[in-house]
């Protein structure tokens, strides 16, 4: 086939090796900054069925490093927007879109249709579901993560190797809980590191070279320095999810996304009931105006419970979101009743605002 | 022994550099955490990995390498 022509004159790869290809089912968790290249070069490589979960929408902050999306793709959910491109790139593969959340009752069903599952998400919550599920479907899981211009990339639970926990065994304290949104990160850096992790998918279904597993890639995009460390795997780990195998679907994640009631600045906005809670850092930007609002950074949530009011219905709100859910998690164990998480980040509830001020005027 | 310490991630903001040199006197890894916990009092707060002779190890281990890297997980994608 004249599309494959180049994998196919590789003697490593071969009609042969592009069968492989084109009978392999592959599931992208994340259509974000790691997703968009990994789904590319899976997908023109003729994977036969590539699989894309992601229940958010496409915003043009995203447009720096996302690089299957563009200004038309605007407001759309990533997975299905995602589609539409990959569709165009490669018509004769499969590409199934989930426009929906990765949580504890869909996942297993959903791993076990394919054969391989790639992370490309931006929370430790659902890394840690992903790699137990992998554990417990027993799948092989190409992970890949990133920070300002540092990425890490390994595969886990493949060939008897380690998994995320024997590498990670304690999910990080709320000082790690900042993502891309809220720190930044090199536009090029998920490119590289989510090409690296297509590049594992890749080896393992064609068989060739030397997969990454048991080992942890670290790279630094400032300096070029590569560094591979060893990961042991630890039985204890594996055991332990296996241990919850019968009960997985029961659990829901702790601090993330669990028990909250998400709501939208639209809904909101008016309504004086509402006591608007901004829980960023104080150096953190943009101001949100337009409203009244109390700020009271995460880390001192709980030093300040009582500049909270007790009437009103509380909105809480960060950059992204992802801060948003630990803190209603602090204030329902605090007993603090009636919070709510906007899903809207500052910049977006702004936006609003001015918006909805802009019309009033006008009207 | 000198021993050249490199921080990843968010530890180099954490340690203000992204290596360095120390002297130490102790054998373990954990003493070795306990002399940077002083000096940096914001690791404490860090979740991180140790590495050795481009191994993870456990903090109980024996310091048998020049240089220790110490990695954060990350979480961004």
């Amino acid at each position: 086939m004249e599309r494959y022509n180049r994998h196919i004159i590789l003697s490593e790869i071969g009609q042969n090796g592009q069968n492989k290809l084109s009978k392999a089912k592959v599931l992208v968790v994340g259509a974000g900054g790691l997703g968009c290249p990994i789904l590319q070069y899976l997908t023109a490589a003729g994977v036969g069925t590539v699989g894309v979960i992601d229940f958010d929408i496409v915003e043009t902050s995203n447009l720096q490093r996302q690089v299957l999306f563009g200004t038309s793709s605007l407001g759309k959910n990533k997975a299905e927007a995602a589609k539409s491109r990959l569709s165009d790139l490669n018509d004769r593969i499969t590409i199934n879109a989930y426009p929906e959340r990765l949580n504890f009752q869909n996942a297993i069903d959903l791993f076990g249709q394919y054969d391989i599952i790639v992370d490309g998400t931006d929370n430790f919550e659902t890394r840690y579901l992903i790699n137990d599920a992998c554990v417990i479907t027993n799948k092989p899981l190409v992970f890949g993560a990133i920070y300002k211009f540092q990425g890490q990339v390994s595969v886990f639970n493949h060939d008897n190797g380690p998994t995320y926990r024997c590498a990670f065994p304690n999910k990080p304290k709320k000082d790690e809980l900042l993502n891309c949104s809220e720190v930044g990160v090199l536009g090029v850096l998920p490119g590289i590191i989510g090409t690296l992790q297509a590049n594992e998918v890749l080896k393992i279904i064609l068989g060739i070279g030397k997969v990454l597993s048991g080992k942890l890639l670290c790279y630094d995009a400032l300096t070029n320095q590569t560094t591979v460390l060893s990961i042991k795997r630890s039985e204890t780990e594996f055991q332990k999810v296996l241990t919850h195998k019968n009960n997985f679907h029961e659990q829901r994640f702790e601090n993330s996304f669990g028990d909250y009631s998400e709501i939208s600045i639209k809904d909101i906005l008016n309504k004086e009931n509402f006591q608007f809670i901004d829980i960023r850092e104080a150096h953190e930007q943009p101001e949100v105006e337009g409203v009244p609002v109390t700020r009271i950074p995460l880390s001192e949530l709980e030093n300040y419970l009582d500049k909270l009011s007790v009437t009103k219905e509380k909105a809480v709100f960060c950059q992204s979101g992802i801060r948003t859910k630990k803190a209603i998690s602090i204030l329902k164990q605090n007993n603090i009743l009636n919070c709510h998480c906007i899903k809207e980040g500052a910049s977006e509830i702004n936006d609003y605002i001015k918006r909805s001020h802009k019309k009033v005027t006008n009207d | 022994m000198l021993i050249t310490i490199k921080y990843f991630g968010s530890l180099a903001e954490v340690a203000d550099c992204e290596e360095e040199s120390i002297d130490f006197l102790g054998s373990h890894i954990s003493e070795l955490l306990d002399e940077l916990y002083i000096k940096y009092s914001g690791l404490k707060n860090k979740d991180f990995l140790v590495a050795q002779d481009q191994e993870l190890v456990p903090l109980e281990t024996k310091i048998s390498s020049k240089e220790i890297v110490l990695l954060p997980p990350f979480s961004g994608g």
